[in-house]
């Protein structure tokens, strides 16, 4: 075994080492959440949770407008943004390409997608809230669509970069115009990757709480009025774990404990359909 | 606007004794990626009912002038043809054209099997709604006219609701080559389409285009010279963009007129 040999084997421990233990390091913190998060959560679940409104101070309650509030607007604004998202990144790929439109486009989308939300909320609050002197449901579901679309156009736009530009040579060698090219054989190539990024855009935004602090704001009581304050769980779990009641306390976890679970399902769903679209 | 044919011609002998009538007529034929020049000043004609193919070294322009002939380059902004190729009594190179109407009048099958993400009734039902409103059965009976006409009814009678994706990559082709033939077009034209398939279903496509002739003219760009002297009537060496020489293939491959053939096709060069 000659030096240089012994001395390659000694760096390649070395990184190793390294890169395991920073990894282990960053494993460490993510473990501890979670593990704090699932201790204290499930210690506060109770069936009451599904069934009683937020409670004032100091005595028990549930979680149920915030559940349905939040499941609500998170709902709109799916509704919202996915075809506006879809639309766009097909615009993005298919016509714009590398046209000077098409690379505003993409910037301005790139700097929305890594936009603090606490200004998407903001820019609500200015343009809608304050003219319409309250908040409201609308309110936070148009943030939280505005969130969710960036994210929307660029899975779309990778996604359908993803088609062999064989297979639209294919479709349009035919005779089919472009728009039926698209809709019934490049989008549908790719169909699982674009609904994994929907369902990765509603994860995204299910746990936001900057943006509907200014727009949705809470609501202590059962309301299905979108055009009032409403309530939601990031809102309620910001508000409950820094107040001193400790019903209240238990409350947040609870809450942040179902928004992991449901992200965690989102992301899951989210693996499956791209590994049946990779293996098919 | 359409690519209907203007006249009909009485019924055309199917052997190759029976005189070529030129189906496309390529004219002073410059083609253009951005300021490069990919086709310089080519004319050809590509004869009725017969298979016509292009052979030449990589880059020598035989795909380029394969895809002007249905106009997919102009998919591409920055990719320009000059020139005249009259089809059916129209240069379909005017800025008027009707692209949609040419493709499905101008078939075409590409190197790599593109089926579509749908069922193999439905690879094939693809192309044929695009211009004709056929009853159900009307169309079962297209797929299987189309599948037949590809050799492989028999093999994918029983599954034509799976993915036509499933299917091994021969049979994939020849699922391509179903799909072209079904819209009934006038032209089919071939982009080395074997070239990513074992020799079985190289045989099997081959033997198939030898078939097609008889109701198809079959524009054939190909890197296998055998392949070419096997299923061609007529043969077209290019290189760096002209077209070098073209006759009927027997004269190409047994006494080529030019010197550059004879190296290319004897494997001195390329």
């Amino acid at each position: 075994m000659n030096g240089l040999y012994r001395r390659r084997l000694l760096v390649n421990r070395w990184n190793l080492a390294m890169s395991l233990g920073t990894m282990a390091f960053g494993m460490t913190f993510l473990l501890w959440i979670l593990f704090t998060l699932f201790e204290r959560g499930f210690a506060a679940l109770s069936p009451t949770l599904f069934t009683q409104m937020t409670p004032p101070p100091g005595s028990a309650g549930g979680l149920l407008n915030a559940i349905f509030g939040s499941f609500v607007m998170v709902l709109v604004a799916t509704f919202i943004s996915t075809p506006i998202g879809i639309l766009a990144g097909i615009y993005l790929a298919e016509f714009g390409k590398q046209g000077w439109v098409a690379n505003v486009t993409r910037f301005i989308n790139d700097i929305l997608l890594s936009a603090p939300s606490i200004v998407i909320g903001l820019f609500v609050y200015t343009v809608y809230v304050a003219r319409a002197q309250h908040f409201s449901g609308w309110a936070g579901s148009l943030a939280l669509a505005l969130l969710a679309i960036p994210v929307v156009v660029r899975t779309t736009e990778n996604m359908l970069r993803l088609v062999p530009s064989s297979l639209r040579e294919a479709a349009v060698a035919l005779g089919a115009p472009m728009w039926k090219v698209i809709l019934m054989v490049t989008l549908k190539a790719v169909r699982s990757g674009v609904v994994t990024g929907v369902l990765l855009a509603v994860a995204r935004i299910s746990g936001e709480t900057a943006p509907l602090l200014f727009t949705a704001l809470n609501n202590q009581f059962w309301s299905t009025d979108m055009n009032a304050p409403m309530a939601n769980l990031p809102v309620v779990i910001f508000q409950f774990a820094m107040s001193p009641f400790d019903e209240w306390q238990q409350l947040a976890w609870a809450g942040a404990l179902l928004i992991t679970l449901a992200v965690l399902l989102l992301n899951i769903m989210a693996r499956t359909l791209f590994r049946q679209s990779a293996t098919s | 606007m359409n690519f209907e044919a203007v006249a009909t011609r009485p019924e055309a002998g199917t052997s190759a004794s029976a005189p070529a009538v030129p189906k496309m007529s390529i004219r002073h034929l410059d083609f253009f990626y951005g300021k490069f020049q990919g086709l310089k000043g080519v004319n050809l004609d590509v004869a009725e009912r017969r298979v016509t193919a292009f052979i030449g070294p990589s880059g020598c322009g035989k795909s380029t002038l394969l895809r002007t002939l249905n106009r997919m380059y102009s998919l591409y902004p920055g990719q320009r043809a000059v020139g005249e190729i009259i089809f059916n009594g129209r240069n379909i190179l005017d800025s008027g054209v009707d692209l949609n109407m040419l493709r499905a009048k101008v078939g075409m099958v590409f190197q790599k099997p593109t089926p579509f993400p749908m069922s193999i009734h439905d690879n094939i039902a693809f192309g044929v709604r695009l211009y004709e409103s056929l009853s159900q059965r009307q169309m079962d009976e297209r797929v299987e006219w189309a599948l037949t006409k590809a050799a492989m009814w028999d093999e994918s009678k029983d599954k034509l609701k799976q993915s036509g994706m499933a299917l091994s990559g021969g049979q994939q082709q020849r699922l391509c080559i179903a799909r072209a033939v079904a819209v009934k077009p006038d032209v089919l034209l071939l982009d080395e389409p074997t070239s990513a398939l074992d020799p079985i279903s190289t045989a099997k496509i081959e033997e198939l285009i030898s078939d097609l002739k008889k109701d198809y003219t079959i524009a054939i760009v190909t890197h296998n010279m055998q392949q070419a002297a096997r299923v061609s009537d007529y043969t077209a060496y290019m290189y760096l963009g002209e077209l070098i020489e073209f006759g009927a293939t027997d004269e190409i491959f047994l006494k080529p007129a030019r010197k550059e053939t004879e190296d290319y096709i004897t494997g001195r060069f390329g």
